[in-house]
C-alpha cells in the first residue's frame, strides 16, 4: 500500500518520465520472457543439436567436444545465460541451409517484409477510415451493413486463399499485374541497393521502368494485406466515431450551426484519431503475421518466408531467430503505439 | 389463470416462479433477440449444417475421402453432376474430402476450446483473486505469450513438437488462451470484493473453493462468448498451418492442406484450390455472423 501512495505521489511529479520508465521496464521483462520462451522452444526441439553441427558419422570424441562447446553440459539456468549474452551481440549462431550468420539472412529479407507490410497498412488505414466514418454515420442504415460485411468477410477469408485466386485471376487470366516475387530478374541488377525498400531505391535512381516492375509485383500482395488491415481499421474507426458523435461537444457544433461535415470529419474525427493511430500501429504489427502466409504465396522473400523455408527444412536457429525478430518488432510497435497514445492526448498525460 | 399461460407468457413472465423459468426466459429473451439479427441467423444455419454434414460425413460424402478412383481416367475432373466439385491429382472427388474435412476441422475447434477456455479461466481468475505478486507474475507470463504474433508461436511450437494435427492442435491452444485469461481476471476483479464471496470466505472456504466453485461460473459466460468469437481464428489459424504443411498431413482431408495440394494445378483446374477454401471461408464466415450477434445481444456495452 505504501509504495502505491509512493508512486502516486511521484507520478504527479513526474507524470511523462515515470510513466515511461515504468514501461520501459516492462518491455525489458517482456523481451526477457520472449527470450526465454525461444530459449526453450530451442530446446524441446526432438532434433539433436551436436548432430546437425557435426553429421552422423562423427565419432564419439568430436560428438563429446562439439557438445561441450555448445554448452549442453551445462545446467539450463547457465545455457539460458549464455543464449541471452549471445543474442544481445546479435548472434543467432549460423543457418544451418544458408551456412550464414542469421542475423546477416534476417537483416537481407527484412526490407522486402518491411515494404510489404508498410505499402499494406497505407492502403488499408486510406480506405478504412473512410469508411469507419460512413458506417458510424449512417448507422444501422445500408451503407452500415455493407461496411461491416466487407469487414467480417476480411476477417473471415484465409489470406493465402485470397491470395492465389488473385494471382489466378489478375495474373494468369487477365494479366494485369506481375506475378510471384519481387522483380523481374531483368531488372533485379538495375538497381544498386540502398534502402533495401526497392520502390524507394528504384524511384530515388530515377529508374522508372523497374519501378513500374516493382509496382506492378507488390501491388496484389499489398492489396490483400491492405484488405485485411482495412476490415479491422474500418470497423475500430466505425466504434470510435459512434463514441465521439454521441458527444456534448457535437450536439454544440450543430446548435452554432457548424456544417455537418465539418463536424464529421473536423471535429469528431479529430478527437477519434487518437485511439486511431494505436490501432494503425497494431494493424501494422498483425501484418507481420500475415506476411507469412502471404509472401509463401507470392514468393516473396521476406522475413515470412524465410521462416516457413527454415521451418520445412528443420533449421531450428533460424526458425527460433525469425521469431524472436518478428516477437520484437511486435513488442516495439505495441512500445511505440502506447506513447503515441500519450503523446498526442493530453488527458492520458495528465491522468498519468 | 396460470394454467392457461401459453409457454410463451410462461416464459417471458416477469416475475418467474423458479430459478429455472428465470433461466430459461433469460435463454428465451436472448434467442429471440439473436432471432431478430438476420446475420447472426445465418451464421447459425451455418454451424448448424456445418455440424451436421460433420456428423453424417459417411452418409452425404459419395466417394471415398482418401481412396481415389481410376488414376488414368478420373484425375483433375472439372465438376460436373457425377463430381460436384471436380476430382484432385489422385482422382479423389473433392465434395467429398470436404465432407470429410468438416469432421477435422469441427474436432479442432472443439479441442482448442476445450484446452484453452480452462487454462485462460484458471491462470486469470487465480491472478485476479489473489492479486499482489501471484497477478504480476501470471500477468508477465500472459502478456509475454500476447507478445507474439499468433500464428507465428504457433509456428514455433509445432516446429519444435513436430508436424500434425495434434501437435498443431495443441499448439493453437498454447497461443489461444491470454485474451480468456485477461477476460477473465478482469471479470475477477469486480466480483472478488461482493458481499458474497465475502460471505463465502467468512463461512472458512478455501481460495480453490471459491474459485472454482463461486468465481468461475461467474465468469464463464463472458469467456464463451469470447471463446464463440474467436472460433474464427481458430479454423484459419489450424487452415494456414495446414498450408504451411505443418497441420495435418497428407492424406488427411484437411482443408488447408488440400489448397496446398491444388496450388501446382490453379491455373488450369481452379476448382482443386477454390473448393477447399471456399469451404474454410463459409465457415469462418459462419462463426464471425454468429459471434458478432451474440455478442451484440450479450454485451450491451459493444452494441453501438
Amino acid at each position: 500500500m505504501a509504495t502505491a501512495i509512493k508512486t502516486g505521489g511521484r507520478s504527479r511529479a513526474l507524470p511523462f518520465a515515470w510513466k515511461a520508465a515504468k514501461l520501459l521496464a516492462s518491455v525489458a521483462l517482456t523481451f526477457l520472457g520472449l527470450l526465454f520462451v525461444t530459449f526453450l522452444i530451442g530446446r524441446v526441439v526432438p532434433v539433436d543439436p551436436v548432430l546437425s553441427v557435426v553429421g552422423d558419422r562423427a565419432s564419439q570424441s568430436v560428438y563429446d567436444r562439439v557438445y561441450i562447446e555448445l554448452g549442453l553440459d551445462k545446467p539450463l539456468i547457465q545455457q539460458f545465460w549464455i543464449y541471452l549474452q549471445k543474442v544481445f551481440t546479435g548472434d543467432f549462431g549460423d543457418s544451418f541451409l544458408t551456412k550464414r550468420p542469421i542475423m546477416d539472412d534476417i537483416l537481407r529479407v527484412f526490407p522486402a517484409t518491411l515494404e510489404l507490410a508498410t505499402f499494406g497498412v497505407i492502403l488499408g488505414t486510406i480506405l478504412g477510415v473512410p469508411l469507419g466514418v460512413l458506417a458510424a454515420v449512417k448507422q444501422g442504415r445500408l451503407a452500415d451493413q455493407v461496411v461491416r460485411v466487407v469487414g467480417l468477410i476480411g476477417y473471415s477469408a484465409p489470406i493465402f486463399w485470397l491470395g492465389l485466386l488473385g494471382l489466378l485471376i489478375f495474373y494468369a487470366k487477365l494479366g494485369w499485374v506481375a506475378g510471384p516475387g519481387r522483380i523481374d530478374i531483368s531488372f533485379e541488377y538495375d538497381i544498386t541497393p540502398a534502402t533495401g525498400l526497392l520502390l524507394l531505391d528504384s524511384a530515388m535512381q530515377g529508374k522508372w521502368a523497374a519501378f513500374r516492375n516493382i509496382f506492378s509485383h507488390i501491388i496484389l500482395p499489398a492489396s490483400l494485406l491492405g484488405y485485411f488491415s482495412m476490415a479491422y481499421i474500418s470497423r475500430m474507426t466505425r466504434s470510435f466515431m459512434l463514441n465521439e458523435l454521441a458527444q456534448e461537444y457535437v450536439i454544440a457544433a450543430r446548435v452554432k450551426g457548424v456544417p455537418e461535415w465539418r463536424i464529421i470529419w473536423v471535429h469528431a474525427l479529430r478527437n477519434a484519431a487518437v485511439p486511431l493511430v494505436t490501432v494503425i500501429a497494431l494493424s501494422y504489427a498483425g501484418l507481420l503475421e500475415g506476411s507469412v502466409l502471404t509472401e509463401t504465396v507470392f514468393a516473396w522473400p521476406g522475413l515470412g518466408q524465410y521462416l516457413t523455408n527454415s521451418l520445412q527444412n528443420a533449421d531450428m536457429n533460424a526458425v527460433l531467430g525469425g521469431t524472436l525478430v518478428i516477437g520484437v518488432v511486435f513488442v516495439g510497435l505495441n512500445l511505440l503505439s502506447d506513447l503515441l497514445y500519450t503523446l498526442l492526448d493530453p488527458r492520458v498525460r495528465r491522468r498519468g | 389463470m396460470t394454467a392457461t399461460l401459453s409457454r410463451r407468457e410462461w416464459l417471458l413472465s416477469e416475475q418467474p416462479a423458479s430459478r429455472r423459468q428465470a433461466r430459461l426466459g433469460q435463454t428465451y429473451r436472448t434467442w429471440l433477440a439473436l432471432r431478430a439479427n438476420p446475420l447472426a441467423m445465418i451464421g447459425l444455419a451455418i454451424v448448424v449444417v456445418l455440424i451436421v454434414v460433420a456428423l453424417l460425413a459417411n452418409v452425404i460424402a459419395p466417394y471415398d475421402p482418401i481412396v481415389g478412383g481410376d488414376l488414368r481416367t478420373e484425375r483433375l475432373l472439372p465438376p460436373s453432376l457425377t463430381h460436384l466439385m471436380g476430382t484432385d491429382e489422385q482422382a479423389r472427388d473433392i465434395f467429398s474430402r470436404i465432407v470429410h474435412g468438416s469432421r477435422i476441422t469441427l474436432m479442432v475447434v472443439a479441442l482448442v476450446a476445450v484446452i484453452a477456455t480452462p487454462i485462460g479461466l484458471l491462470v486469470g481468475t487465480t491472478a485476479g483473486y489473489f492479486g499482489g505478486w501471484v497477478d504480476t507474475v501470471l500477468m508477465r507470463v500472459t502478456d509475454i505469450f500476447l507478445a507474439f504474433p499468433r500464428l507465428i508461436l504457433a509456428l514455433a511450437f509445432v516446429a519444435a513438437l513436430g508436424p500434425g494435427i495434434e501437435n498443431a492442435i495443441i499448439a493453437i491452444a498454447i497461443t489461444s488462451w491470454p485474451p480468456y485469461a485477461r477476460l477473465a481476471r478482469a471479470e475477477t476483479l469486480t466480483i472478488r470484493d461482493t458481499d458474497y464471496i465475502n460471505a463465502i470466505r467468512l463461512q472458512g472456504a478455501r481460495p480453490v473453493r471459491i474459485i472454482w466453485g463461486h468465481v468461475v461460473p461467474l465468469c464463464l459466460s463472458s469467456v464463451i462468448i469470447r471463446v464463440t468469437l474467436d472460433m474464427a481464428g481458430i479454423i484459419l489459424t489450424a487452415a494456414g498451418l495446414g498450408f504451411l504443411g505443418l497441420g495435418a498431413q497428407p492424406p488427411q482431408p484437411e482443408w488447408g492442406a488440400m489448397i496446398a495440394g491444388g496450388r501446382r494445378f490453379i491455373i488450369d483446374q481452379w476448382w482443386v484450390v477454390t473448393m477447399p477454401g471456399l469451404a474454410i471461408f463459409v465457415v469462418s464466415l459462419g462463426f464471425n455472423f454468429l459471434g458478432d450477434g451474440l455478442r451484440d445481444v450479450l454485451d450491451p456495452k459493444a452494441r453501438k
